[in-house]
């Protein structure tokens, strides 16, 4: 299906979503309503860490208007001496997050709900909500949270048989690392931090839940998988999933923030409580307070490599903060970050710790950027010791087919050093810098994902199609899949609907995050349409009296496969459509399948940046991103992924950070001055597609999403230091920290 | 949960009538760009809010006869940006209150309400302080002008008494050969706050500075009128070492805080940066003029 003669792959077709949203009809979680709807509102900890001695709901309960109050005791309780997972996440933290129960952890945790007749009614009972804490002393920083006399968060964890705020500990190994720095001829070890960001989708959290008095709920809310949301409110409530159905809004960005849930169990048992649908709508506060940020990190990587610029041995130490419950990404970080290059000797271990903040969550290439904005920046270092081109130095070492990474695969056939090499004869790579310019490099990857999916493709009766899948579509996968679709069809994409259906109308579908929601959902919409044109062909056959063998699909019609078929002229799709029901009734298929075969995907990275000397600010001035997508299925949606991380890594090199005040608390919970990128910070950020097909996937896509934010943190360092001279080893790289450094250099 | 009046008088007369009676409890509303957000957050919960902008002295631009201008206090920044006039008598304090948050706050934002709000990093205030406005204020005891560096009393405080209102400004007539700039300092390049603003107004005479004057926003409780800078400037050519005496004097006027939006030590390196820059500019403008 790679043929370049395709006719809707890869072209730039209109999104079935488009319209809806650019004129503000796209219906999202909060414009849900419902008759008879109340609101929920959350108490939340006042505290940093607090022992919860008791709560008191009786005032709250008594004020008039109010409906319901729910706490801990409502949700259902994973006691904490068993693991019980789904997917990735452990429900013992889930449980605690959700509602905090023996303590409260982070300033900001909920303890308590109330539903009401209207918002501020509700908020009102929260403040009459008596809560008796035992305030506990906090550690906020990983290196606060290391120390030996520590606060400990949770007595239940040991590490090294010692109580610890090290949650857990993962470990890439691979050849003998001291054989390894005994060969090279240039090491450099540097030690890196960075703050952790947050996902800053646009649209808050929301939910609406009706609960019926036979006990099946229905939950409206926006997320980046609702049978993630299905399959937790289910555990944290106790209902069974067949009691839920939970149906997707549009979402307004997740970048993995939406892969848990907050609102909609608490929202449940409101709800079950009190007899009325409720509606619970976070604050920009709350989201920048409460839902998780990625993880502050400390990390110290080493690299050893000969004066011929080979790369003989690797270590990493990658200290990621966790917040208030185990589950920082250290997969990611450990693992992908050295995981572009062949070496032959690596030890990588990644540490998670908890702290008293907001539980992490999923962020886009979960812990990779982490993991690669040291690695990158000390490559950089040993480019300038050996006098190496940068991007030559990764190309000596680069990883392809057949390469055993650290992590733990051969690689099969893959794109990377098709980007380096893109990067390398872009003339952005030759253009020559302004005063006070630099230019900086660097690479990344990401794992991608397959897994669950499901698809149903049925003909209408007019001979249109509408394709139905169960990933929530955040980046364009509908228009990808009508792409797809047409061109499987033969068939104009205007005929196509692709919709997204909820829990009760098309099988499990895991979430969309880890790059896989095209990758996985073109597999069962292939093989559903393979059925279908089988289908397609047989009803052909039948009106024809031939073999079905003997018709071919093509240009969205049956032909008779030759000469010796018979001589009938082409039946369309819409002519068998309407012979359907004679032919043996309506033609569609669905396919489920748990998807493999999803290949990592890399990234090379050019940046320009310009520093004002006097004001300490840099400026991102140039961007090229160079990615292999395997396939471009609709490349401006490919095109927006490489963008959008890059976008967000920007910001999280330059400015982003959340600020605690000396009570524990974030001190900047707003836009205004948790400084996201806005238009006019970033230059037009150029993409060049690198498309070297998957061979595991029918279109040979990999996942796009992700690999974009893994380099800039790195390549935005490196060119400040072309420009200034001057190494950076701390994120962000903000106007205050660059006027003191060169300050100190002047 | 209390409920909230809302009021739109015609006349100041009213307007100061009902703010004066409603005894602290009513909050005037010009733009609202301040004081709606400040509602939401449950930061204020007046019982009676006093929308201004019906009232014709408080939404007119007028220059008057002897070439000042008198700008009332809730005309929006979009309206003065459309005045063919003012922007060429005063780019810079244009620019300062253009500066203001993005096009859709700029339809309704005012000087007056970035005043009034009283935040010591407000953009356009700097700017009126360089320019040497005077504030028009009326109350129940009638009306009265303050110098606008006067207004501010401390962070989200003003010396406004009660009941009284802010009418509008006036700007003094330019003597030939004048300019004026503003410049802040955001680590973004839009929809931030200033970390430092500073405004600058001089007239040149042959290239020698004959009036100077600078106002310094986002360094101290208040905005400053920095008049050791302004000496410093007038009667130099705007050489680097009047500059530097000025930029020096400016860094001595700081007496910032360290927050979550700027350090000290960055707070006064970079006012006396914008001093030197922003006089650069106001320097080009006087010479163009
Ligand atoms: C998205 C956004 C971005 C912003 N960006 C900036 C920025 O870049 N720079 C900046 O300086 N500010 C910024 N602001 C703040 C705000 O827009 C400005 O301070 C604006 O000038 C306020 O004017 P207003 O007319 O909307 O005031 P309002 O909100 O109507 O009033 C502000 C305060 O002044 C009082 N008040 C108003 N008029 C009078 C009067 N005539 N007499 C007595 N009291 C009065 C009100 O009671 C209130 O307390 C921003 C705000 C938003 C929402």
């Amino acid at each position: 299906m790679n043929e370049m003669t395709n006719k809707w792959i890869g072209r730039r077709t209109i999104r079935p979503d488009g319209a809806e949203k650019v004129t503000g009809r796209a219906a999202f979680a909060a414009d849900t309503t419902m008759p008879g709807m109340i609101w929920g509102k959350l108490l939340r900890s006042p505290h940093p860490h607090a022992h919860i001695r008791a709560i008191n709901t009786a005032k709250a309960e008594a004020l008039t208007g109010v409906k319901a109050v729910v706490t801990a005791r409502d949700i259902v309780d994973f006691p904490v001496d068993k693991s019980v997972m789904l997917g990735i996440q452990d429900m013992r933290w889930m449980c605690r997050n959700v509602m905090a129960r023996e303590k409260a952890l982070f300033h900001g945790h909920p303890i308590a709900a109330v539903a009401a007749t209207t918002a501020e009614i509700a908020a009102e009972a929260c403040k009459l909500i008596e809560v008796d804490y035992e305030v506990l002393p906090w550690a906020i920083e990983i290196d606060d949270a290391l120390k030996p006399d520590a606060p400990i968060l949770h007595d239940f964890i040991r590490f090294e048989g010692k109580p610890s705020n090290i949650a857990g500990k993962l470990e890439h190994k691979l050849g003998d690392i001291a054989e390894g720095f005994a060969k090279a001829d240039v090491i450099v070890e540097r030690t890196f931090t960075t703050r952790p960001v947050h996902q800053g989708y646009i649209e808050p959290q929301a939910c609406l839940v009706s609960v019926t008095a036979d006990g099946k709920a229905t939950i409206w809310s926006s997320s980046q998988g609702h049978f993630m949301v299905r399959a937790m409110t289910s555990m944290l409530t106790g209902l069974p999933q067949s009691s839920i159905r939970a149906i997707p809004a549009e979402i307004g960005g997740g970048f993995g923030g939406k892969t848990i849930i907050y609102l909609e169990p608490v929202a449940t048992m409101l709800a079950k409580k009190s007899g009325r649908p409720v509606k619970m709508v976070m604050t920009r506060e709350e989201v920048m307070r409460a839902t998780g940020p990625t993880s502050a990190s400390k990390s110290t990587v080493k690299i050893g490599a000969t004066k011929d610029g080979r790369i003989v041995a690797a270590q990493g130490a990658f200290y990621l903060q966790a917040g208030a419950l185990p589950g920082s990404p250290i997969r990611g970080s450990a693992g992908c970050a050295f995981a572009p290059y062949n070496i032959p000797n690596v030890l990588s271990q990644g540490f998670d710790v908890v702290c008293n903040r907001s539980k992490v969550t999923a962020y886009r290439a979960p812990g990779a950027p982490i993991g690669a904005y040291p690695v990158e920046c000390v490559l950089d270092e040993i480019a300038e010791k050996l006098g190496i081109d940068p991007l030559d130095l990764r190309l000596k070492n680069i990883a392809k087919e057949g390469t055993k990474a650290a992590h733990g695969p051969v690689y099969p056939r893959i794109g990377f050093a098709e980007t380096v090499a893109a990067a390398r004869a872009h003339p952005h790579y030759q253009a020559p810098l302004g005063p006070h310019q630099g230019r900086g490099v660097a690479s990344g990857f990401w794992f991608n994902a397959g897994g669950e999916s499901s698809a149903q493709v049925n003909i209408t009766e007019d001979g249109n199609v509408v394709v139905t899948t169960g990933h929530p579509d955040i980046g364009g996968s509908r228009a990808s899949i009508a792409n797809i679709t047409a061109e499987l069809l033969g068939i104009d994409y205007r005929r196509v609907s692709v919709l997204i259906g909820d829990t009760a109308s098309i099988g499990f579908s895991n979430l969309t995050g880890g790059s896989r929601a095209l990758f996985a959902s073109s597999m069962v919409v292939t093989q559903s349409i393979e059925k279908v044109i089988a289908t397609l062909r047989e009803r052909a056959a039948q009106i024809w009296q031939i073999d079905p063998e003997a018709v071919t699909w093509a240009e969205g019609a049956a032909h008779p496969a030759g000469k010796n078929a018979g001589n009938f002229p082409p039946l369309t799709l819409a002519e068998i459509a309407a012979k359907a029901s004679a032919t043996g009734g309506p033609i569609g298929a669905g396919v489920q399948l748990n998807t493999t075969g999803a290949e990592g995907g890399f990234a090379t990275h050019i940046c320009d940046v310009e520093v004002d000397l006097e004001l300490g600010i840099v400026r991102v001035v140039r961007f090229t991103a160079f990615q292999d997508a395997g396939r471009a299925i609709h490349p401006s949606y490919v095109e927006g992924q490489m963008q959008g991380g890059v976008a967000q890594g920007i910001g999280w090199a330059l400015n982003e950070e959340y600020i605690y005040n000396a009570k524990g608390q974030v001190d900047n919970p707003s836009f205004l001055d948790y400084r996201m990128p806005v238009c006019s910070d970033l230059p037009m950020i150029d993409t060049v597609i690198v498309e070297v097909p998957n061979p595991k996937h029918p279109q040979g896509v990999r996942g796009v999403g992700e690999a974009s934010i893994v380099p800039p943190l790195a390549a935005i360092s490196n060119a400040v230091h072309n420009a200034l001279g001057k190494r950076f080893y701390a994120l962000p790289i903000s106007p205050p920290k660059v006027l003191a450094a060169l300050k100190t250099t002047a | 949960m209390s409920d909230m009046r809302y009021v739109v008088p015609r006349t100041l007369d009213e307007a100061v009538g009902a703010f004066a009676e409603a005894k602290g409890a009513a909050r005037i509303l010009a733009g609202g760009t301040d004081l709606l957000v400040q509602m939401r957050a449950g930061a204020v919960r007046p019982g009676l809010v006093i929308d201004i902008k019906k009232i014709a002295e408080l939404t007119g631009i007028e220059e008057t006869a002897d070439g000042g201008f008198r700008i009332g206090g809730a005309v929006a920044g979009a309206r003065l940006a459309e005045h063919p006039r003012f922007g060429k008598v005063w780019p810079g304090l244009l620019e300062a209150i253009n500066l203001i948050g993005s096009t859709q706050v700029q339809g309704r934002a005012s000087a007056g309400g970035n005043l009034c709000n009283g935040s010591p990093a407000a953009d356009s205030v700097p700017a009126m302080v360089a320019a040497g406005a005077v504030a028009t204020l009326q109350g129940p005891k009638g009306r009265r002008e303050m110098p606008v560096e006067d207004v501010p009393a401390g962070p989200g405080r003003t010396n406004l008494q009660p009941g009284e209102i802010l009418v509008g400004f006036i700007l003094p007539p330019r003597p030939l050969g004048s300019g004026d700039a503003y410049l802040r300092m955001i680590p973004r390049t839009e929809m931030d706050i200033a970390v430092v603003g500073c405004g600058v107004n001089l007239t040149l005479k042959d290239g020698v500075c004959t009036a100077a004057r600078v106002g310094l926003g986002a360094v101290a409780p208040t905005v400053l009128r920095v008049d050791a800078a302004a000496k410093a400037l007038i009667g130099s050519r705007l050489d680097a070492a009047a500059l530097d005496a000025a930029a020096a004097a400016c860094r001595a006027a700081c007496h910032p805080i360290d927050d979550k939006r700027g350090t000290i030590a960055y707070r006064t390196e970079v006012a006396g940066v914008l001093l030197k820059r922003a006089a650069g500019i106001a320097a080009d403008r006087a010479k163009g003029a």
